[in-house]
């Protein structure tokens, strides 16, 4: 039997004004697995997952998540979806606000009745899983970057959602921190049976965790598919891709 | 839930949705003693869950887990939170040690803003010679900025407040029939107080916010770092072109004002006084002195330079992040109106008490 896919895309344009970065992209990311986008600085991958995720709306095409049509979508019902979604943005985007703790807290308490114990118990557990476990009362400007990163991450999987996005979740990490990242990440995949969608460069995570590949160039879908038939494609791009390791 | 036996058996899966009615019925069976929870019901844990299991180990003396699939198990072993350490516990400080510290923060703000007002003078003075670590054609975009888009809400402003005050003061100058009079009060309260005053009241609110902000966005974003790795004077590059475009823009701001504020007076004065225009005029001229003059337009240049040095000062206090911005940029207009008027009530104490 074939499953069916958790997120698909049917002819989706996107652009910026003017400018079209994304021109008919369909693919297909499947329920419990890790999906990897990979393409070069600029190609529009962030567009691509914003333009899923409603954060800007799409020219033209059709975003199906869960099987529902979202592009035309009213807000409150759209709002349900997205509380079953996680995103780490490329920057954080930490309330500058508060501190670690209480960014974690938001959808714990916005979205939950959880008592605080039980809240408090559950922020302190994910703050450890990203391996910050005393960076709680501290304030988003007094992180370094990749510790920026870890904690939005952790707000991410606040509410062990059921899709991740992560983009580029290790960039700015040293390997032993981003290996024991994608041990989370295969972690919440096999405990959780997450969809995982991760936006990276890094080639050791990509062997690491990747299950499917999504390869775009220039604005449309180069290769999807698995890691295995990647590895092995003889497009050009995608085959330089794995041999250099970088762009 | 359902307790037996000293054993209880959780009967439902542990999810978010089913924790907070699990917390209620939590506090029927608190009295009980319980030394094992059975969990062969639950098929699906989240971490809400695990932080539930966790609250029942903690309130019950450590009741062994019993019954787990391998599933759960792995899953309450990733999320479990008894296994990390304690948290720190801030220490409380002592009432004087928080005086202390804050009379020293005190004295430190102070001396950094001496030395930030000694720096902005020197390079302002120095600038308007030598002209390196400027950027091209600043002062002028500058000027433009606090100046000329500045031009209708202070000409608006100050044309009210001239209509006001002479309307006001028409009605109590008509019973005595001092008519004339009016044109003494316009002149004499435009040129003094009210002119420079609302000038650097609007400035303030407009450009001190613009300076406080622009600077502090600059340091939060390292902005300020990198012109310093550059090698280039942040207060130079920065700072002294507002400086300039202040101190040029200023005057001719208050004696726009004024000249409006007097307008507003005369069409009071024709349309409700009946007095002549020329009349008024000439009036206006006999009363203000060349002292008032120049009181008036010397001391909106120290209101000027208040704006930019609390600005600049504020702005490279910043710290954090988009929130800091903000901070920053509310005390920077409050601090700066409060010296305007400090200064203005010293001004007149020097100069007419
Ligand atoms: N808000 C925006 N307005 C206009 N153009 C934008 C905007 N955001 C991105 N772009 C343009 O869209 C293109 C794709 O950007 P995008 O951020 O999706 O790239 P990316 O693949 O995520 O790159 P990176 O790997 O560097 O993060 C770029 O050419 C960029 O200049
Ligand atoms: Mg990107």
């Amino acid at each position: 039997m074939k499953k069916e896919p958790i997120i698909s895309t049917r002819g989706l344009v996107a652009k910026y004004g003017d400018a079209t970065i994304l021109k008919n992209i369909d693919i297909d990311i499947f329920p419990g697995e890790i999906t990897v986008i990979l393409g070069g600085s600029g190609c529009g991958k962030t567009t691509l997952i914003k333009n899923i995720l409603r954060l800007f709306q799409p020219f033209s095409g059709e975003v199906k998540i869960f099987g529902q049509e979202v592009t035309q979508l009213d807000e409150p019902e759209f709002d349900r979806i997205l509380s079953k979604i996680g995103m780490l943005f490329q920057n954080g985007a930490l309330l500058n606000s508060m501190s670690i703790f209480d960014n974690i807290a938001i959808p714990l308490e916005q979205h939950t009745k959880l008592s605080p114990e039980i809240i408090k118990k559950i922020i302190r557990v994910k703050l450890n899983l990203v391996n910050l476990a005393k960076a709680e009362k501290l304030m988003p400007s007094e992180l370094s970057g990749g510790m920026k990163k870890r904690a939005a991450l952790a707000r991410a999987i606040a509410l062990d959602p059921e899709i991740l996005v992560c983009d580029e979740p290790s960039a700015g990490l040293d390997p032993l921190t981003s290996a024991s990242l994608d041990e989370l990440i295969l972690n919440l995949k096999k405990l959780l049976k997450m969809t995982i969608v991760i936006v990276t460069h890094e080639l050791a995570s990509i062997h690491r965790i990747a299950d499917k590949i999504i390869f775009l160039d220039a604005g449309k879908v180069l290769f999807s598919g698995t890691l295995t038939a990647a590895k092995k494609s003889e497009i050009p791009e995608i085959k330089s891709f794995f041999e250099i390791g970088s762009f | 839930m359902r307790c037996k036996n000293n054993i209880l058996f959780i009967e439902t899966d542990l999810t978010k949705k089913e924790i907070p009615a699990k917390m209620n019925e939590l506090k029927k069976i608190a009295e009980k003693k319980i030394t094992q929870i059975d969990l062969d019901a639950v098929k699906i844990i989240d971490s809400a869950g695990v932080a539930f299991l966790d609250e029942l180990q903690q309130k019950f003396s450590k009741p062994d887990l019993i019954n787990l699939s391998p599933e759960i198990e792995r899953t309450h072993k990733i999320f479990s939170s008894l296994t990390l350490p304690k948290p720190q516990q801030s220490i409380k400080e002592n009432f004087f040690v928080k005086i202390g510290e804050s009379l020293l923060g005190f004295w430190q703000t102070a001396k950094k803003a001496v030395y930030l007002l000694a720096d902005i003078f020197f390079w302002s003075f120095v600038g308007i010679v030598d002209r390196k670590g400027h950027r091209k054609g600043s002062v002028i975009s500058q000027s433009l900025l606090i100046g000329v888009d500045a031009l209708g809400i202070i000409g608006l402003l100050s044309f009210i407040l001239g209509l006001i005050l002479a309307l006001q003061s028409a009605a109590q100058l008509r019973q005595f029939g001092a008519n004339i009079f009016v044109a003494d009060l316009m002149a004499v309260s435009m040129v003094t107080e009210m002119g420079p005053l609302l000038t650097s009241i609007i400035l303030a609110g407009r450009s001190g916010s613009a300076i406080a902000s622009e600077i502090a966005t600059m340091k939060v974003t390292e902005e300020l770092d990198a012109l310093k790795m550059m090698a280039i004077n942040p207060i130079r590059y920065v700072v002294v072109p507002k400086f300039h475009a202040m101190t040029l823009c200023i005057p001719l701001l208050v004696i726009m004002a004024t000249l409006i504020g007097i307008l507003g007076g005369l069409i009071i004065a024709i349309t409700y006084l009946d007095i002549s225009v020329v009349a008024f005029v000439n009036r206006v001229f006999d009363v203000i002195t060349f002292k008032d003059a120049a009181v008036g337009i010397g001391k909106s240049f120290f209101f000027a330079w208040t704006i930019v040095i609390i600005g600049s000062y504020y702005g490279f206090t910043a710290s954090g992040g988009a929130e800091g911005v903000g901070k920053v940029t509310t005390k920077s207009v409050v601090a700066s109106i409060f010296w305007i008027i400090i200064l203005d009530a010293l001004n007149s104490l020097i100069f007419y008490f």
